[in-house]
């Protein structure tokens, strides 16, 4: 694991201009800009969705009219004109191949240059890919192995005409289109995302993988991703994401709902790594992402995420602790750098009865940027036995940089154990010197210290995203102690 | 190996070292003793190269090479190694890990592939051996929570490990029981050969019955001042620094 990332990452560090900043040009189908009604239900019938979805929509975008941007993270941007965006774009190349010969060569050169050639995941690795380009997605693999099982994974909108009454019954249970200013957004107008449901008992055999770019210019993206695990099913799902490199802020506002039913279990690991703006802090995506997860009885969810990207960070995944027994789980590392803000944690909702969840977060600050931890554990009156342990760890590198921890505590029920620890810490000269001593360069050193620092979160990440995250901590913070 | 003319150090404007003169050949064992304050961790960590010393006058020869311009792993990379009064605390980077990158570091600098898994397993195996370490303690995060006695033992582990051709050892018994003395002695021993060279630094002479000197220096306000061989050892032991002193000061 090490290997990949010690041997190529000195080469990396020579191009560290953002490495995927390229432009695809492929003709894209844009919605003119602004937001109204219109549409709205223009989006819907684009998409071929029944009425009940476009009324869905509607009432979310009712709400989010009335509804105010919120500004209680401790981030400062200059806030999105959304009547600026444009809220819809498609590849215009027909978005059903047969094969991948059908495909738009442009875009899959675009794939090539992201390493996630469809055609090498095919061979390679055992991972199902969903890729959703500017929302539409336009190559599903895998699926028949998937479907001998009966698991269904595949973009939103097919699902929508597919499987109606599983979307029906599911979406907006666990995030609400009222949640919040983002959420209702994302209702209202999102694009595209993935669907999967396990079926009752299945333990589903490969990891399941999507990867989300940003690829046209001053085009919003809101991604909607809904994940059903039925009784006593298992799933591991991965999302990654590159996006190329803009000049101008780029909305995000991505909406995850997961439903883990009795006995199930949801594995959900992210590698997030959007353009983060240049070093004087201009442009950079704004990531705004509600991202919840709701456990029935004896259920397990698991949240990790690595953090690399974006000029702005607003992201709490979060798990909804109903039934008893069940157990909800965050390991987060969130690396910021230059003028990055990161405002990132979780929720734990304890309602059910011996309930357990823990807490993992690493921040890791540099150059200019901030770095806030705000979390929430909250033990309702009847969840009774109800444990949380919580462990919030920052590094700080070089002294213009802020580390920010906000742990809110609810507790309500007087056999709560609620344990917090937290620690701060910055890289020191006699760690630098002590490694380079042993023959170990400066950039090397840091490389090492910050995985020590995240082990504990890497470890919990499936072993191809391992490797991809450890390689973007250590671009993410070349050249950061001076 | 090392040479070192009339060095002149200073940190943050401070002199430290006002004039030293040493010479070290392969094969010998050197000491440098001196009361508290009286710049030997300062003259270890000049040599190994750490960047908050300035380097004011004199000159540092290695191998008959100038290494003044080099950086601390430049000269780490030549064969200085340097095992610390204070070992850091890395965590979660674990004592093998550090050692394997630390390797292949100093391997690339050469030119050289990464040592193969298993070569590194066996060298590994073979150097906790001969240091009485226990494997477990091998996959522990590098010298957090570590013992004093620990932290010596792995630092000598280390040293073990990249088979240098000076090794400087600062205070090493400080904070070691007699058998951690023993077995850390007995390691540096095993380890000395008619090619290799020994720094040692000491405010007691108690390690010096274990590592036996071939020349003794006292180091005091940043000069040597006093030469000699091992005799030159017990008699501070008997008599202090304060005879030393009054020497020099007269």
């Amino acid at each position: 694991m090490n290997k990949y990332t010690e041997d190529d990452l000195r080469e990396e560090l020579k191009t560290k201009e953002y490495e995927y900043g390229f432009y695809t040009d492929i003709k894209s189908d844009t919605f003119p800009i602004g937001l109204n009604e219109d549409i709205v239900k223009a989006i819907s019938l684009k998409k071929e969705e029944p009425q009940w979805m476009t009324d869905w929509r509607l009432e979310a975008f009712k709400a989010w009219k009335e509804m105010e941007e919120p500004d209680w993270a401790n981030v400062n941007y200059v806030k999105p004109d959304f009547q600026a965006i444009s809220y819809y774009s498609a590849p215009n190349s027909k978005p059903k191949y047969n094969s991948l010969d059908e495909v738009d060569p442009e875009l899959l050169a675009t794939f090539e240059k992201l390493g996630i050639s469809i055609d090498e995941q095919k061979k390679l690795s055992n991972v199902a890919m969903d890729v959703v380009v500017d929302s539409v997605s336009v190559a599903t693999t895998f699926k028949k192995t998937l479907g001998e099982k009966g698991i269904i994974f595949m973009s939103i909108s097919e699902a929508i005409k597919e499987h109606p009454e599983l979307v029906k019954k599911y979406i907006g249970t666990v995030v609400p289109q009222k949640d919040n200013f983002y959420a209702a957004l994302n209702s209202a107008v999102f694009s595209d995302g993935s669907f999967c449901y396990i079926p009752k008992g299945v333990h589903c055999p490969m990891e399941l993988s999507t990867y989300f770019r940003i690829n046209q210019a001053g085009t919003g993206q809101f991604e909607r991703t809904l994940v059903i695990a039925d009784e006593g099913s298992y799933v591991s799902y991965l999302e990654g994401c590159t996006a190329p490199s803009r000049d101008e802020n780029q909305l995000h506002a991505a909406v995850v709902e997961l439903i883990a039913l009795d006995n199930a279990e949801i594995k959900y690991s992210t590698v997030q790594n959007w353009y983060p703006g240049n070093a004087e802090g201009k442009g950079g995506v704004y990531n705004f992402v509600t991202k919840r997860g709701l456990c029935e009885t004896n259920a397990k969810i698991s949240w990790t995420q690595v953090e690399t990207g974006s000029a702005v960070t607003w992201k709490y995944p979060s798990c909804v602790l109903k039934g008893d027994n069940s157990v909800g789980e965050f390991y987060s590392i969130a690396v910021t750098n230059n003028y990055q803000q990161a405002d990132t944690g979780t929720k734990m909702i304890h309602l059910g009865k011996n309930t357990k969840s823990t807490i993992i977060s690493k921040g890791i600050s540099a150059g200019k940027s901030q770095n806030s931890y705000r979390g929430l554990v909250k033990i309702s009156p009847n969840a009774d036995n109800a444990r949380n342990f919580s462990q919030c760890d920052s590094l700080l590198m070089g002294n213009e940089c802020g580390a920010h921890t906000f742990p809110y505590i609810e507790a309500k029920n007087k056999s709560a154990r609620i344990e917090h620890e937290a620690t701060t810490s910055k890289i020191g000269e006699d760690q630098i010197f002590y490694c380079n001593q042993r023959g170990i360069s400066t950039e090397k050193a840091i490389a090492l210290i910050v995985n020590g620092f995240s082990k504990d979160v890497l470890n919990k990440l499936p072993m191809e995203f391992a490797v991809e995250a450890q390689k973007l901590l250590e671009i993410s913070l070349e050249g950061s102690v001076g | 190996m090392l040479k070192i003319k009339n060095l002149h150090a200073s940190v943050e404007d401070k002199s430290i070292l006002k004039g030293i003169n040493l010479e070290i050949k392969p094969g010998e064992v050197h000491a440098i003793m001196g009361p508290n304050g009286s710049g030997k961790s300062t003259l270890a960590s000049v040599i190994a190269g750490k960047e908050d010393y300035e380097v004011t006058d004199g000159e540092i020869f290695f191998e008959g090479k100038d290494i003044n311009e080099l950086a601390a792993e430049e000269r780490a990379h030549k064969g200085i190694f340097l095992s610390f009064q204070y070992p850091v605390e890395i965590p979660g980077v674990s004592v093998t890990n550090f050692m394997k990158t630390a390797i292949n570091e100093t391997r690339k600098a050469k030119g050289l592939e990464d040592m193969p898994a298993k070569d590194m397993l066996k060298l590994i195996r073979e150097k906790a051996e001969l240091l009485e370490i226990d494997r477990k303690f091998l996959s522990r995060s590098l010298n957090e929570g570590f013992s004093g006695g620990e932290k010596k033992r792995n630092e000598i582990f280390q040293m073990a490990m990249l088979e240098p051709k000076l090794a400087i050892l600062d205070e090493t018994d400080s904070g070691l029981d007699i058998d951690a003395l023993r077995i850390v002695a007995n390691g540096v021993n095993k380890l000395k050969s008619k090619d290799n060279a020994v720094l040692v630094i000491t405010h007691y002479q108690r390690l010096l019955d274990y590592i036996v000197p071939d020349f003794v220096h006292v180091l005091y306000k940043g000069r040597i001042v006093k030469s000699g061989t091992k005799e030159l050892a017990h008699e501070l032991e008997e008599k202090g620094y304060d005879w030393i002193k009054e020497e020099v000061n007269a």
